[in-house]
């Protein structure tokens, strides 16, 4: 019962955020100096002034703004984001063709963040004033002094320039026939480099939360009834306490959702990554309001979506929150 | 965690022999900094790179944007110690009129940021009820966002100058200051001498500024810092996807322009990215520095 109104609530918050966010991007929209007949007009080398209007009335500009801020709302919710200026196309199919690779990215990466994020943290853990906890400390510092970009640039003369193992930018070969193992396996040559160097911004804090956490729960009353039982070191931490310190990490991972997708822009723009964040940088440079728009609203999707289902999950899994946090 | 200053002043004056020593809180602050061997280093590389970007113009005698000799030539090689980029342009001279424009927008937008986060986060944490649920959801709004994205396209929308850039920063990056003035906020306002202060009928704004803020600022001025190092990191990536100034030389900028020779000149991106690594690095360095001398638990070991 109490679950289901936290469910409620959320999920009516999540939508008043939303709406926020249409809201937001058509004010930005009508920011844009000139409007979509003055576009159309200069593309096609001038009109006259009731063309202007004509083309105005189409794209009902010429009703009051209120009206026109509603129609627009009730479009973007029904999934309809405008049409490209620029691929002429709707810019909802536009976003789907380009979501998979990115999609892809995004995911590897997070993975591999949490993955050797913690299992760094644990080993750090066992000895906090040990060399690999400094050694952690000073990666951290590293992982969040050095731009992207530039980490990903070093890594690509390292392993392209250098020692010539993986090939340089886009994902797959246009050679290799679509479907059949070796295209796999081209997209996974091609995924490696990009994935590192957008998860090595997170590495390093992952693996200082981690090892915070647990250090905090190898502590705990529970850890010293393991330990009473005569379970071994490696029972205890990779069993019992693991379990618990991982959940920090996957909130964090979780509600930053939003900054790893700014990561993904820069990071596909390197790597030639056919991905929404070339297509946002694209846009942006061609003045593609529509699309601009349309990704950004998306992207703002994404993350309202991901946080309410971290907040779900964790209450789901968590017993602790559900008890204290409904008041 | 009473207001410190006054109450160390007026033990300092009236027990001068006093068996319990009582250092000025600033002379105690200094000392603890000056100890931490890193603090001191990032704060000496700091101040070279401020010195070169203020003194840049009387240093070099061209311009960065000035052609000067063959295109791509390696470090070392004709008298040019970091090489020419790919226009043939001077990369030192480049490197060090970077400085300016990386240092000028990475202060200006922290201190955007700071403005903005520490005004919502205050008025949150202090008046709580209704205040705080509705500076909480714009908070939340800004957080949804992909700060990167957003920012890029503000700058696009609003013609790429210096000014547009360092706004687009701070307009997306001040929502972690709020939520961390708002917890300390909400913290430090339940504490005694706040009642205190309230029973003898002080004003909210004198409660706000001058009985709580002064208790927040340790962790608020480590934040400043650090968020001096990520609007910088944030300006190299503006200006790398080429959203900045196109007349004003910045590190992201030297990257940008020659990222597609790389493979043939990687210098031409080596440098101006170690220009921004150590930069970034010092301010962090400082930030760990301020956060380890603020913390009493360090004190005397």
């Amino acid at each position: 019962m109490k679950l289901l109104s936290v469910l409620v609530q959320r999920i009516g918050n999540a939508l008043i955020l939303l709406i926020a966010v249409i809201i937001f991007n058509y004010i930005l929209l009508s920011l844009v100096p000139g409007d979509i007949a003055e576009t159309i007009a200069g593309e096609s080398g001038g009109a006259s002034a009731e063309v202007m209007a004509e083309i105005r009335r189409s794209y009902g500009l010429d009703q009051p703004f209120h009206y026109q801020l509603y129609s627009y709302v009730t479009k973007v919710l029904q999934g309809d984001l405008g049409t490209s200026y620029y691929f002429n196309l709707p810019v909802t199919e536009l976003i789907l063709q380009r979501l998979g690779p990115t999609l892809l990215l995004v995911t590897t990466a997070l993975l591999m963040a949490i993955f050797i994020g913690t299992f760094l943290g644990v080993i750090a853990a066992q000895k906090p004033n040990g060399w690999f906890s400094h050694f952690i400390t000073v990666l951290a510092l590293i992982g969040f002094s050095a731009p992207v970009f530039w980490t990903a640039f070093m890594l690509i003369v390292l392993f392209v320039s250098v020692l010539e193992l993986l090939p340089l930018t886009g994902m797959v070969e246009p050679t290799t026939p679509k479907g059949t193992i070796e295209w796999y396996l081209d997209v996974f040559y091609h995924l490696v480099l990009p994935s590192i160097s957008l998860a090595s911004i997170y590495v390093a804090q992952y693996s200082r939360l981690a090892r915070a956490s647990m250090m905090d729960i190898l502590g705990s009353d529970y850890i010293r009834t393991a330990r009473a039982k005569g379970l071994s070191q490696r029972m205890v931490v990779y069993k019992h306490a693991l379990r618990n310190a991982i959940i920090p990490v996957i909130t964090i991972a979780g509600l930053q959702f939003s900054h790893i997708f700014s990561g993904a822009v820069v990071i596909e723009t390197v790597f030639n990554w056919p991905g929404l964040g070339t297509l946002a940088l694209e846009s942006i440079l061609r003045a593609d309001t529509p699309t601009i728009m349309g990704i950004l609203f998306f992207s703002a999707f994404v993350v309202i979506v991901f946080n309410l289902l971290t907040d779900l999950a964790y209450r789901l899994v968590d017993p602790r929150i559900r008890t204290s946090q409904t008041t | 965690m009473i207001s410190r200053t006054s109450v160390e002043a007026t033990v300092v004056d009236g027990f001068e022999e006093a068996p319990l020593k009582i250092e000025n809180p600033i002379i105690e602050f200094l000392r603890m900094y000056v100890r931490n061997v890193a603090a001191v280093g990032g704060f000496m590389v700091f101040l070279i790179i401020a010195l070169l970007a203020v003194f840049a113009p009387m240093l070099m005698g061209v311009d960065p944007f000035e052609i000067i000799w063959s295109p791509s030539a390696p470090p070392g090689a004709d008298g040019f110690a970091l090489g020419t980029d790919n226009l043939g342009r001077s990369m030192l001279v480049a490197i060090i009129y970077g400085a300016r424009a990386s240092l000028a927008v990475g202060a200006a937008a922290a201190g955007i940021t700071i403005v903005i986060g520490l005004l919502i986060g205050c008025l949150a944490g202090y008046y709580r009820g209704w205040v705080d649920e509705v500076l909480m959801r714009i908070t939340e709004f800004f957080q949804v966002l992909p700060p990167l994205l957003l920012s890029m396209v503000l700058v696009a929308l609003f013609s790429p100058t210096l000014n547009t850039v360092i706004f687009a920063i701070g307009i997306v990056s001040w929502p972690g200051v709020a939520r961390l003035a708002r917890a300390e906020f909400l913290k430090i306002r339940e504490l005694e001498y706040v009642k205190a202060a309230r029973s003898i009928g002080a004003t909210d704004g004198r409660i706000i500024w001058r009985v709580i803020l002064p208790n927040a600022l340790p962790p608020l001025i480590v934040t400043s810092a650090l968020t001096v190092g990520s609007a910088i990191l944030f300006e190299a990536a503006l200006s790398f996807l080429g959203l900045s100034d196109p007349n004003v030389m910045s590190w992201g900028k030297i990257i940008g322009d020659n990222r597609d020779y790389l493979l043939e000149a990687p210098w031409t991106v080596i440098f101006p990215g170690l220009a921004i690594f150590f930069t970034v690095l010092s301010v962090n360095l400082i930030g760990d520095g301020l956060n380890d001398a603020f913390n009493p638990k360090l004190r005397g070991r």
